[in-house]
């Protein structure tokens, strides 16, 4: 690795205790990341020279507390200008700052970090949006271009977003038991929503949006690192792991999707699954299951299965029913109704999915599922019906191109018998 | 003599590279693998998973599982060889041809006591 490179991801993976901590010293999210960067600039001027600190968190969070406070000192001019001095004997400095940064404090920052990209008047992209660039640090560019928006676009958003975090209340008392695990969960929220982000684009789309999902899966695994005995959090990071791990298969060459069944196998992430097996396995030790840990259970179970036949459909039927009753959603109740047509066939799935059809109105999967059972029972005329309403309703091409070789069989399977009919 | 070398990182740094960084530190360290393979000399290699997947039984009475690995420092233990030395300094020159294809963090170099090779495992 070139020394750049090296310090690039020294300086990625410092920045979420380094600003965490500043935002604690200044309590305010802009004085914070200026004192990062200003850190960061004096880092990449100091780190080639003088090899790189032991603690390159405890650095950056010393150095752009001098500096900053340096700037507010010569803004008020009361004093020369203190220069480097202030900086000087770092590598003292540093061993007094780590033993201060106990491990409650930098658990408490970065989920306080974490938290207030979270917060409830901020629409989801936004929050999104937020976390990526002060969190995760990706540049306002890579963030426009994660969202497929322009650079300007995403800048008006996060500014946007700054500024009403800026004006709510950032919590920064040291949280409680209660206030820390509802912080947990908000936190966990936000980072399935960045995954979903990136593993909902299309195929066009997907290469380009698939950091998002590394990041997701980044976070995930710092939040877990911080809170090493959560089950819901190692449920979260098992659950994009098991997902992300399916990504080569997902899209054949055109960019169409591939469906669960038909995907190459042998293009899943066999690490990324064997992470994710093991994180599903350690949080079902503690008995206390939660939507992310059942949701990780199914994808674990799909994991598992070498050959789409021998995917143990029965379990999964059982596990979206536990799903459904801590997490109730026609969503959830559609997605069954898939393995109840494996384990009891389509007839039993369709009638279970009868019932949402109001609240599922405008939803692509569900007109595609129903399609897929009508189909299976030979109505196809019906099955046609719920396939050009899918189309009508996809959200991207890929999924839209997936419904129309529905169609296509359709017609090719209907074709000799009207043929036949014409004679 | 057989030594086993630790090897002791950054977790969260290693965590932040990228896909191809990570598969570019791997392929170096590859080569320095290959070269001590065709000299018969290396033994069982193995990257951990993340600490993150690590469970800890504290022999206590009755013994106590925690979540997460046995010490919270720094840097983590997130692999390991072993590797068949002379003595000492070929040992200390083999972790130093190893951190030359991947610098930074630490190894620890210990010599072992008992080897059972075991049998193979899928």
């Amino acid at each position: 690795m070139t020394d750049t490179a090296w310090i690039d991801a020294a300086l990625t993976s410092a920045r979420p205790q380094a600003v965490g901590a500043l935002l604690r010293y200044f309590r305010n999210l802009d004085t914070a990341e200026e004192a990062f960067q200003n850190a960061c600039l004096r880092a990449l001027k100091s780190w080639p020279q003088n090899g790189p600190p032991r603690d390159p968190a405890a650095w950056l969070i010393m150095v752009g507390r001098n500096v900053a406070i340096d700037e507010v000192r010569r803004s008020r001019r009361q004093e020369p200008l203190p220069e480097d001095e202030a900086i000087s004997d770092l590598d003292d400095a540093e061993e007094r700052l780590a033993e201060r940064l106990d491990g409650s404090h930098y658990r408490d920052d970065i989920l306080r970090l974490l938290f207030i990209c979270c917060h409830p008047e901020l629409p989801a992209t936004q929050q999104i949006a937020l976390a990526l660039r002060i969190v995760s640090g990706l540049t306002v560019k890579q963030i426009a271009r994660a969202f497929l928006v322009s650079e300007a676009a995403m800048e008006q958003r996060i500014t946007r977003a700054k500024a009403r975090v800026a004006d709510g209340n950032v919590p920064f008392e040291t949280p409680g038991a209660v206030e820390r695990s509802e912080r947990l969960s908000a936190v966990a929220a936000m980072i399935y929503l960045i995954f979903n982000e990136g593993y909902s684009a299309g195929g066009d789309t997907a290469e380009i949006r698939s950091p998002l999902c590394e990041e997701a899966i980044r976070l995930a695994r710092l939040l877990l690192r911080l809170f090493q005995s959560e089950p819901e959090i190692m449920g979260l990071a098992a659950l994009l792991l098991l997902q992300h791990a399916r990504a080569a298969a997902r899209f054949d060459a055109d960019g169409a999707l591939v469906l669960l069944d038909d995907q190459d196998r042998s293009l899943w992430n066999q690490q990324m699954i064997a992470e994710g097996l093991a994180l599903i396995d350690k949080a079902m030790r503690h008995r206390r299951s939660g939507p992310y840990q059942i949701q990780a259970a199914i994808a674990a179970l799909h994991a598992r299965a070498a050959r789409p036949e021998e995917t143990d459909w029965t379990q999964i039927d059982l596990l979206y029913g536990a799903l459904e009753m801590v997490q109730p959603s026609p969503v959830v109740t559609l997605n069954r109704a898939v393995a109840v047509s494996k384990v009891r066939g389509p007839e039993a799935a369709l009638e279970m999915i009868e019932p949402l059809s109001s609240r599922l109105s405008n939803y692509f999967h569900y007109f595609g599922v129903r399609g897929a059972f009508l189909m299976q029972l030979g109505r196809n005329d019906e099955a046609r019906i719920a396939f050009d309403r899918a189309i009508a309703l996809a959200n991207t091409s890929a999924e839209a191109a997936h419904i129309r070789m529905h169609l296509d069989r359709l017609m090719r399977d209907s074709a000799p018998c009207n043929a036949k009919a014409a004679k | 003599m057989l030594y086993a070398i630790l090897c002791y990182h950054d977790e969260d740094f290693v965590g932040s590279w990228t896909k191809e960084q990570d598969a570019a530190v791997m392929k170096k360290l590859a080569v320095v693998q290959d070269k001590l393979a065709k000299q018969g000399r290396l033994g069982p290699v193995a990257r951990l998973l993340p600490t993150t997947s690590a469970t800890t039984l504290r022999k206590e009475e009755p013994p106590v599982v925690l979540d997460g690995p046995y010490a919270e420092t720094k840097e983590q233990l997130l692999g390991f060889y072993l590797v068949d030395c002379n003595n000492l300094d070929e040992a200390v020159d083999v972790a130093r041809d190893l951190g030359a294809a991947n610098p930074g963090g630490a190894y620890e170099i210990r010599p072992v006591g008992l080897f059972q090779p075991g049998g193979p495992v899928k």
